[in-house]
């Protein structure tokens, strides 16, 4: 990696990257919370036409968010395969680099060809690719560009799956799109922090301890990743809201799930939405999510209380105590969903908020990594390393990415 | 029909033209009562079909409906709904009720064959961003033709529960061609959704024979030339009998040639 100066068009274009995913998730969220997503039944093309040849005044009703989320999702990838290109040309060598740069222009190329068909031949392929990185990523001298081309092969793979659901119906797809949609929020992100500043400057701080610090984050972000999913499994029910009261549940602490009650709430629930009957199943999957969140909440707390505990790190320790304010949030805005029974908007800010408690978890625990392999390293306090300074090709910021 | 007028016509030549034109000697009355019998067993092979008859009745409904809610349309489904519906405000439709009945409700007679599917199609149409009829019920094999009368895009998309009757999702241009359907298994209340505009649904049943109804907004109904017999009736509200396999309210009826006489009350409780 290079130094700031060298890196700042990199880290503002991994950083314009990663708003730009924040923002498909938003909207990707808005498309479920509208109930719309099958409001284009074609895929690639739009209403038998190329989609970015489809006419602006077509765009109405359901149209305009699925279409302008597959439109975004376009822009995603277009700046994916920038910045896949950007770390690939950096740091590649040899017939490595004009490999790279051929599977990004085949990908480029193939989506032009805009047939579902090759799009499921891309995707394959890229799982491929996604599995190789994987596995460089053990012990690559440059893993930052494997990271970059993994990023490209999961936003093409992203997208077919997005596709895929439209065409086969298959709302299993759609769960599987939605997490997978995290964790590429979460690795754009993680990009744009190992090409900042700040980024190098942790590298530059004294030595601190950080104790069990790092698992704890660690299993926190997993169980925050498990919410995310739990979130879209309900979301991808399509059955508006299973329990419509908050803080209790129809009036108690665990309601009712016999058929008789179930009925009974079918048959009085209105709304022009006109959402799937609830199930049992429905219930016990919100209920579950509602205290997977109280168990998040709990779980951050305790990461603060740690970090300040096990750890002299003011940087952890604040993070630590701004996850717990994004959490807080998301725990109002959760709430505020049921509140507002089901408002797209709510909806939709809920799920945005889920992706940046993830990614802040994410980043939190790359830090804790990052900060602990500084009291690891041999490194007296105050001395920089100089990211250029390669030693057997090696870059010593560079390596400590992908072991954190 | 045929079968009516086959009968009147050995009616015809037993009961007037034989009698006048064999006078009265024995070999000729015997040959009269011959054709007595022949008639007889004529009219008796045809005389079943006759006695069919329509099964009448209404579903009530019993308890307080919740109020209807406005639908959420846009500004450019609003202005269609408008020149369709001048005057009427666009509402949910959940439970259609005039004069204490109960509309919308699926009769069906259970346990009886008959009928073949009509070649005429069942046809529903999206009109003012609505679909028309709201539910509605079509015999199994008669093909579903769905329309768009709307100067906006919509799609057509069913969400069949029963297996082996495949979820489709099409693309319908304004004014543009029927859509058709042509589902093999019987189910009840067989969703069609536009998901461009999420308001918009429609309910349509496959029923396996010819003997069924959807009842009006007063809640009566007539099942039309049900043969003489005893049966299971059954009335079924989509919003009122949720479930995997939508359940009625169901009880006996006899059916003559006069017909046959089923009410129903369903419960909001």
């Amino acid at each position: 990696m290079a130094d700031a100066p060298n890196n700042k068009a990199l880290h503002r274009f991994a950083v314009l990257t990663a708003l730009t995913t924040l923002a498909l998730i938003g909207l990707g969220g808005m498309v479920t919370s509208k109930g719309v997503g099958m409001a284009v039944p074609d895929w690639p093309t739009t209403y038998g036409q190329n989609m970015f040849l489809f006419p602006v005044g077509q765009w109405v009703g359901g149209i305009l968010y699925e279409h302008s989320h597959r439109l975004l999702g376009s822009l995603v990838g277009l700046l994916t395969a920038i910045m896949a290109c950007w770390f690939w040309g950096r740091h590649a060598r040899g017939y490595a680099k004009w490999l790279g740069f051929g599977w990004v222009t085949l990908g480029l190329g193939l989506i032009g060809v805009r047939t579902q068909g090759a799009f499921v031949a891309l995707a394959s392929v890229s799982l491929l690719v996604v599995i190789f990185c994987a596995f460089k990523l053990r012990m690559a001298k440059e893993p930052i560009m494997w990271w970059a081309m993994l990023a490209y092969s999961l936003v093409l793979i992203q997208g077919t799956l997005g596709g895929l659901r439209v065409t086969q119906m298959k709302d299993e797809i759609g769960i599987i799109h939605g997490t997978i949609a995290q964790l590429f929020f979460l690795l754009i992100c993680v990009l744009a922090l190992v090409t900042s500043r700040f980024w190098k400057r942790v590298s530059e701080q004294d030595s601190v301890e950080v104790g069990g610090l790092r698992k704890l984050f660690l299993g926190v972000s997993l169980v925050i990743l498990l919410q995310l999913v739990l979130g879209a499994s309900m979301r991808h029910q399509h059955a508006g809201l299973a329990v419509p009261d908050f803080p209790l549940a129809y009036g108690k602490v665990w309601p009712k799930t016999d058929a008789k009650f179930i009925a009974k709430i079918n048959r009085e629930r209105m709304d022009p939405r006109e959402f799937n009957e609830i199930t049992a199943g429905d219930i016990h999957l919100h209920m579950t999510h509602r205290l997977v969140a109280c168990s998040i909440l709990g779980l951050v707390i305790w990461c603060c209380i740690a970090a300040r505990k096990e750890s002299k790190s003011p940087l952890l320790v604040k993070g630590a105590d701004l996850w717990l304010g994004l959490i807080c949030v998301q725990a109002i805005l959760g709430a505020s969903t049921i509140w507002s029974n089901k408002s797209a908007e709510i909806a939709t800010l809920h799920v945005a908020t889920g992706a940046i408690c993830l990614v802040w978890g994410g980043l939190l625990t790359i830090l804790a990594f990052r900060v602990s392999r500084v009291v690891r390293s041999d490194q007296p306090p105050g001395v920089v390393v100089n990211p250029e300074d390669r030693t057997n090709g090696v870059d010593p910021l560079l390596v400590s990415v992908p072991t954190f | 029909m045929k079968l009516f007028t086959k009968s009147l016509r050995a009616v015809d030549l037993v009961l007037v033209s034989r009698p006048l034109e064999y006078g009265n000697s024995q070999k000729t009355k015997r040959e009269h009562m011959k054709n007595w019998l022949i008639a007889v067993a004529v009219m008796a092979a045809v005389a079943s079909p006759l006695k069919a008859g329509d099964v009448t009745g209404k579903v009530s409904l019993e308890g307080d409906r919740p109020a209807e809610l406005n639908l959420p349309l846009d500004p450019s489904c609003g202005a269609a709904f408008k020149k369709f519906n001048p005057g009427k405000k666009p509402k949910t439709r959940f439970y259609v009720s005039e004069k204490g009945g109960l509309g919308d409700v699926l009769v069906v007679i259970n346990g009886i064959k008959g009928g073949k599917a009509p070649t005429k199609p069942h046809v529903i149409d999206q009109r003012g961003c609505e679909y028309l009829p709201y539910v509605s019920a079509a015999q199994l094999g008669q093909v579903i033709h769905v329309l768009n009368s709307d100067p906006a895009l919509h799609n057509v998309h069913t969400q069949p529960r029963e297996a082996g009757n495949a979820e489709k999702n099409l693309a319908q241009l304004p004014n543009g061609p029927a859509i058709k359907f042509d589902y093999q298994k019987a189910e009840r209340f067989l969703k069609f959704k536009c998901d461009v505009h999420p308001w918009m649904y429609a309910y349509v049943s496959l029923v396996p024979h010819q003997y069924f109804a959807i009842t009006k907004a007063d809640g009566s109904f007539s099942v039309k030339d049900v043969p003489p017999g005893e049966y299971e009736i059954e009335a079924v509200h989509r919003k009122v009998h949720t479930g995997a396999n939508y359940k009625g309210v169901k009880q006996k009826v006899k059916v003559s040639a006069a017909g046959g006489k089923a009410d129903f009350t369903i419960k909001l409780q």
